[in-house]
């Protein structure tokens, strides 16, 4: 069953849930813009994200989405604007000091580490958890051990909350294909985030997919106490799942709102279904 | 459940250990009670310390998935750095030998990470091709320096390897690549291979990854020279050249990337096997590289692909598959 949350505006950057309003917020996003060359694929983009909010971020195809993921994990170098990731400035950190801070990914194709087990894939990403040297390894002393016991037993903690304990050993590029997206999350969530990006995680998916997809998020949500903000083309899954959507379309975004605001803003509509006089610009 | 005798690692750890004093009593045995004679013997030498090198190789390009044609270049590093130390300085034998072989070591790795940062910058054949540039740079300095003998190169250089210390320096060199990989370093500069980007958003900081996973076999190759030095007792410039890293490499893809077992097996083999064929010496290059081109058809990955073996694991499966048996027997008497 679908719950509605209370959404209260906040200054100029928008909404977030009303039990979010106490805590600080997790992501604020004030004008931030790309250039690639003379094409400004972003512009004026501004967003703020509460401590637990499930946010969504759609537009039609090429709108932008993906490259604002890519502003947010510092793929790409925003050319204007600036990004507070729990009250800090990322301007100029790498991709894996973000991540640290607490930033964790999927990719909209999946990029697992195909050639590892499942457990390994995990393990990798619970890398930054473990403190040992590498001397320490290589001597195999007793802090390579205890690490070790303790990071197998927090991945396959992390592989059951997704039910994907009993594939620990497979490969992960084995895996079929909707057990392929949940080890992008369970491995994302490995890296102890404070809001995780899903990017097009119903991609590919049969409704009953989908539909086990946003129990799912609700879930991390739950178990992990995190934000979540999610790049979607299934309708039924944005509007069932996400409490604030914003919508981008030619890198700006033309809307922001809770679910049954943006189903009925005739801006949204008229971006993704064309203008109804059908008259060219 | 599965009775598995080995299933703990000590157990397994002990195994391999016994496993490796067992090799080693053999050799020995077959050495000094005179089986083997003197060049037979002679060449267990360069089988280890080949083994050494397309295993550090394997590391860079296996493991870490990138593709160095300058390895050459590392191990002449390690092999002028031992020789010139040991030429310098009367220290007990031993001692003096296990110093040579650390400075080499370090020196190939400080030279694994001056060359390594800015190389790894690139990816694939630019990689190949920077790499394979600072390699003769480094042969093109030993040439023109008067400490190195230039092109002459170095002789008079103490014959302290024997197959003792070639085999316990392999062994301990193939020790560190194998607990390297199976640690959370190495699982770091296994997801650099697999996706690179992935890698990155998993909180792994890439360029620190790669750079240690090239100067650790940077670092090895070293060893390795040091080895070689103290075996030919002379060292010429122009063997450390483009085609010593090509061989090597070719012995990598031979034996699979990104297993060591394979590494270990195709240097073997490809070191013997140019001595074995020396009966028939006009054709044996012939036969060398028909055997390579059969492989490479028959099995692109490699002979072992990216397999490696554990001795506990095969063990286990093995009494697994007999005690099925004897179960299927019984079975059938009822």
């Amino acid at each position: 069953m679908k719950t509605h949350t209370k959404m209260v505006p906040v200054p100029s950057q928008g909404i977030i849930p009303e039990r979010d309003l106490d805590k600080s917020p997790v992501l604020e996003i004030v004008r931030l813009g790309i250039d690639f060359g003379g094409l400004t694929a972003v512009e004026d983009f501004s967003l703020i994200i509460g401590r637990t909010e499930i946010a969504g971020l759609i537009g039609p195809n090429g709108a932008g989405k993906t490259t604002v993921f890519n502003l947010l994990t510092n793929v790409y170098e925003p050319t204007r604007g600036t990004i507070l990731l729990n009250g800090r400035n990322t301007r100029g950190l790498k991709t894996y000091q973000l991540n640290k801070m607490g930033i964790a990914r999927t990719f909209q194709n999946i990029r697992l580490f195909k050639d590892l087990t499942v457990l390994d894939n995990v393990k990798i990403a619970l890398h930054n958890e473990m403190d040992y040297s590498a001397v320490e390894a290589v001597l195999r002393l007793p802090s390579y051990w205890r690490a070790e016991r303790i990071s197998t037993e927090r991945a396959m903690e992390l592989l059951s909350v997704l039910g994907m304990q009993d594939m620990a050993g497979s490969i992960a590029g084995s895996l079929p294909y909707g057990a392929q997206r949940r080890l992008e999350i369970v491995r994302a969530l490995a890296t102890n985030p404070s809001i995780l990006l899903l990017d097009e995680p119903a991609a590919g998916m049969n409704p009953s997919e989908t539909a086990e997809l946003m129990e799912n998020i609700r879930k991390i949500r739950d178990v992990f106490n995190i934000a979540i903000l999610l790049i979607e083309h299934d309708m039924n899954l944005v509007m069932g799942v996400c409490e604030g959507i914003a919508v981008l379309n030619y890198g700006r975004i033309i809307a922001k709102g809770t679910p049954e605001e943006i189903q009925n803003n005739p801006t949204v509509i008229e971006a993704y279904l064309g203008h109804s006089g059908g008259e060219q610009a | 459940m599965e009775k598995k005798l080995f299933k703990s690692t000590k157990s397994r750890y002990i195994l391999n250990i016994l496993a490796i004093a067992l090799v080693f009593a053999v050799i020995a045995l077959l050495i000094e009670g005179k089986v083997l004679n003197r060049y037979q013997a002679n060449l267990l030498i360069p089988v280890c310390y080949n083994i050494i090198l397309v295993v550090s190789l394997n590391l860079a390009a296996g493991f870490l998935g990138q593709l160095p044609l300058g390895h050459a270049g590392f191990m002449a590093v390690g092999a002028y750095t031992a020789a010139i130390f040991t030429k310098a300085v009367d220290l007990p034998g031993p001692l003096e030998f296990v110093i040579a072989i650390v400075l080499a070591a370090l020196m190939a790795g400080l030279f694994g990470v001056l060359i390594g940062l800015p190389a790894l910058r690139l990816r694939g054949d630019y990689l190949a091709i920077i790499t394979l540039g600072f390699g003769e740079i480094i042969r093109v300095i030993i040439v023109n320096l008067s400490i190195t003998g230039g092109a002459f190169g170095l002789s008079g250089i103490q014959g302290h390897t024997n197959y003792i210390w070639a085999f316990v320096v392999m062994v301990i060199s193939v020790y560190i690549v194998v607990t390297l990989i199976r640690s959370r370093h190495g699982r770091a500069i296994l997801s650099i291979r697999e996706n690179e980007i992935a890698a990155e958003s998993c909180g792994i900081h890439t360029t620190y990854y790669k750079t240690l996973g090239f100067a650790v076999a940077a670092a090895l190759a070293g060893v390795a020279g040091a080895l070689y030095a103290h075996y030919l007792k002379i060292l010429d410039p122009s063997t450390f050249g483009f085609m010593k890293s090509c061989e090597l490499l070719v012995m990598v893809v031979l034996g699979g990337m990104g297993s060591v077992i394979g590494s270990v097996i195709s240097a073997t083999g490809l070191t013997l096997l140019p001595e074995l064929l020396r009966g028939f010496d006009d054709y044996r290059m012939i036969v060398y590289s028909l055997l390579l081109i059969i492989v490479m058809i028959f099995k692109p990955s490699g002979l072992m692909g990216t397999y490696d073996f554990s001795l506990g694991g095969t063990m286990d499966s093995f009494f697994a598959k007999i005690r099925s048996l004897f179960k299927r027997k019984e079975a059938k008497n009822k």
